[in-house]
């Protein structure tokens, strides 16, 4: 029969047969070849991020202590400055940042995922908010300057720090919308019906299984969106954050220092101990981060735990 | 009241018994619904006239068929011939594909499912769903029983209701010492008859099966047709399979799908009990498939 036929030519046409002439050296050579390729990839990542730690806490070794992280900055006692209302000013905006664009994000990609039919003006904002996530981070300083600072005055308290998480918030939503979207649209359809199937409404199913199995790859989205929010000086800048202010921010009207920002002008300044604050500053900044970062993680990690 | 029934597992060759406790209590059930009750039979399921679209593409059409209550009806016949679009039509499962819609009346009791005032949330919680692939939620064991019912407002003892509906899915022995597992951890089959506890915990009316054993190994898909066996005493069994065998071995009346042309939407092509379709069907085309000639 025609079967047999098919497992006699593959039995002559195996992997020994005259037709086969790439010798396995060739083969394994590139194979190891390929494999110092990208770990060599990989190590220049590290490599980066080594030499740069390494430069800031010897530059910085000299101002960083509990004091600094407790003192206002000083023009005058430079030494005895603190990068106290910058940290503070920065807890607030990543704060703040989460609180609005977390929510926002994952409605936002939950509505493009599981309600939005292929109509046209749902296309066309999935298109808007692919490119909103490379737009240059001061044009959304302008558009939070005309919109949260001038025209909702009255509401966000012009250039507060609510004003100031509002605008990174708008730079980071696009980022959390498509890892969410990507992390909703991993889950396999059977789910839905599996849910559909026992009698569930639509909201059901999401809150229950899709935004749990979602959460893992939605928060890898969050953690690098909200590590970029409060690395970013261009927006604030032009939202009114404050470079220099006698108190540290104690709400969300308040005015606010960044850790950027107080970077950015401890850098600009020639003398040689502002340059060690600014080193100092960095160091803070990265801690800040990688403490965020972290939890993040541990959250992440939990739920993939449970599911 | 039945005798104690027994599901005899393949491996061991041991013989367990089922929850008798659920039973009672669903035939009162059923009989207080008002379930029309012809002399002798009831109906469980009255299809007239269905038709199943994709977009503007017809993939089913003029099926009428009456499922009897408490039977297990197969629906066999070659792939693509719209036995599952049509299944999927017995519960209002076909529209959720965008796209998709469905014509006709199918009867649910008193009610026609396809009416404007019928609830697709309900309607599927009344005809249960099991699907070709197992899909348990990313939730423990237990969890993936008890959600439905929670959903759906169960307000009984929820840990004795699992424990029901996992020992008349067959399940109960392999899994009673770790319900706070992942539902994700156990075997295909194991998997499959989480499903189907799933579904039971919900206390459906009819449970549509989707070539339910077709991705197990043969010592699941037996466990699977002893289940089947159990739950047609206290529920309709509709089930969609590819393997005439099986269709002969677990069916009381089997429908046979068929399409003439390519490109046609698939049909009923004959209709009736399963012995009868088995042994001396009306139709040419019917005997050629069940007796392995094509397909």
């Amino acid at each position: 029969m025609a079967r047999g036929g098919t497992k006699v030519e593959q039995q002559e046409g195996g992997a020994g047969g005259p037709d086969f002439k790439a010798s396995m050296t060739t083969r394994y050579g590139l194979d190891r070849a390929f494999t110092v390729l990208v770990t060599v990839a990989a190590l220049v990542g590290i490599a980066v991020l080594a030499v740069l730690l390494v430069d800031v806490i010897r530059d910085g070794s000299g101002m960083l202590s509990l004091k600094f992280l407790t003192s206002f900055p000083s023009q005058i006692f430079p030494e005895n400055g603190g990068i106290y209302p910058a940290l503070i000013g920065s807890l607030w905006l990543l704060g703040l940042t989460a609180v609005i664009s977390v929510p926002l994000g994952l409605g936002a990609a939950v509505y493009l995922e599981e309600y939005a039919e292929d109509k046209r003006i749902n296309r066309i904002i999935e298109i808007n908010i692919s490119n909103l996530a490379g737009v240059p981070s001061v044009i959304y300083g302008l558009l939070g300057l005309g919109i949260f600072v001038q025209l909702l005055a009255p509401v966000t308290g012009g250039g507060s720090v609510l004003t100031g998480a509002l605008t990174l918030s708008l730079l980071i939503l696009p980022v959390i919308i498509v890892a969410t979207r990507e992390a909703l649209r991993a889950i396999p359809g059977s789910i839905r019906e599996g849910g559909y199937a026992l009698g569930a409404t639509r909201w059901e199913v999401i809150w229950s299984h899709l935004l749990p199995m979602a959460l893992p790859g939605a928060l890898t989205g969050i953690i690098l969106a909200l590590s970029r929010a409060i690395g970013e000086a261009a927006p604030i800048l032009v939202v009114g954050v404050s470079l220099y202010q006698t108190y540290a921010t104690t709400g969300p009207f308040d005015g606010y220092m960044a850790l950027p920002t107080q970077i950015y002008d401890w850098i600009s300044r020639p003398q040689q101990i502002f340059q060690d604050s600014a080193a100092a500053g960095i160091v803070v900044a990265m801690a800040v981060l990688l403490l965020a970062n972290s939890f993040a993680i541990w959250l992440r990690n939990r739920y993939q735990q449970r599911s | 009241m039945k005798g104690v029934s027994l599901v005899e597992t393949q491996k061991t060759g041991r013989e367990r018994k089922v929850s008798e406790v659920s039973r009672d209590q669903r035939d009162a059930r059923q009989k207080g619904d008002g379930a029309p009750s012809g002399d002798g039979s009831t109906l469980g399921m009255k299809i007239q006239d269905l038709a199943a679209f994709y977009g503007s593409f017809k993939a089913v059409t003029d099926v009428s068929m009456d499922v009897q209550a408490n039977k297990v009806t197969a629906l066999i016949g070659p792939s693509g011939c719209g036995k599952s679009t049509f299944i999927r039509c017995l519960n209002r499962m076909h529209e959720v594909i965008p796209g998709a819609r469905a014509e006709g009346h199918v009867m649910l009791g008193e009610q026609d499912i396809y009416a404007k005032s019928a609830d697709p949330v309900n309607i599927r919680r009344r005809v249960g769903m099991v699907f070709q692939k197992p899909n348990p939620f990313s939730k423990s064991i237990y969890e993936n029983v008890a959600w439905g019912a929670r959903i759906n407002g169960y307000r009984g003892d929820m840990d004795e209701l699992v424990e029901r509906s996992l020992k008349q899915a067959a399940i109960w022995e392999e899994v009673k010492d770790r319900l706070k597992e992942s539902g994700h951890g156990l075997s295909g089959g194991q998997q499959q008859r989480l499903c189907i506890a799933r579904t039971l915990a919900v206390e459906p009316e009819v449970i549509l099966m989707d070539e339910p054993a077709s991705a197990l190994d043969p010592v699941s898909t037996q466990k699977i047709e002893d289940t089947m066996d159990q739950l047609k005493q206290s529920y309709t069994v509709v089930i969609v399979t590819h393997n005439m065998q099986q269709a002969a071995r677990i069916s009381d009346y089997t429908g046979f799908f068929y399409i003439e042309n390519m490109g046609d939407p698939g049909q009923l092509w004959e209709f009736d009990e399963t012995e009868k379709m088995f042994s001396n069907p009306e139709r040419k085309e019917t005997e050629d498939y069940v007796t392995g000639r094509f397909g």
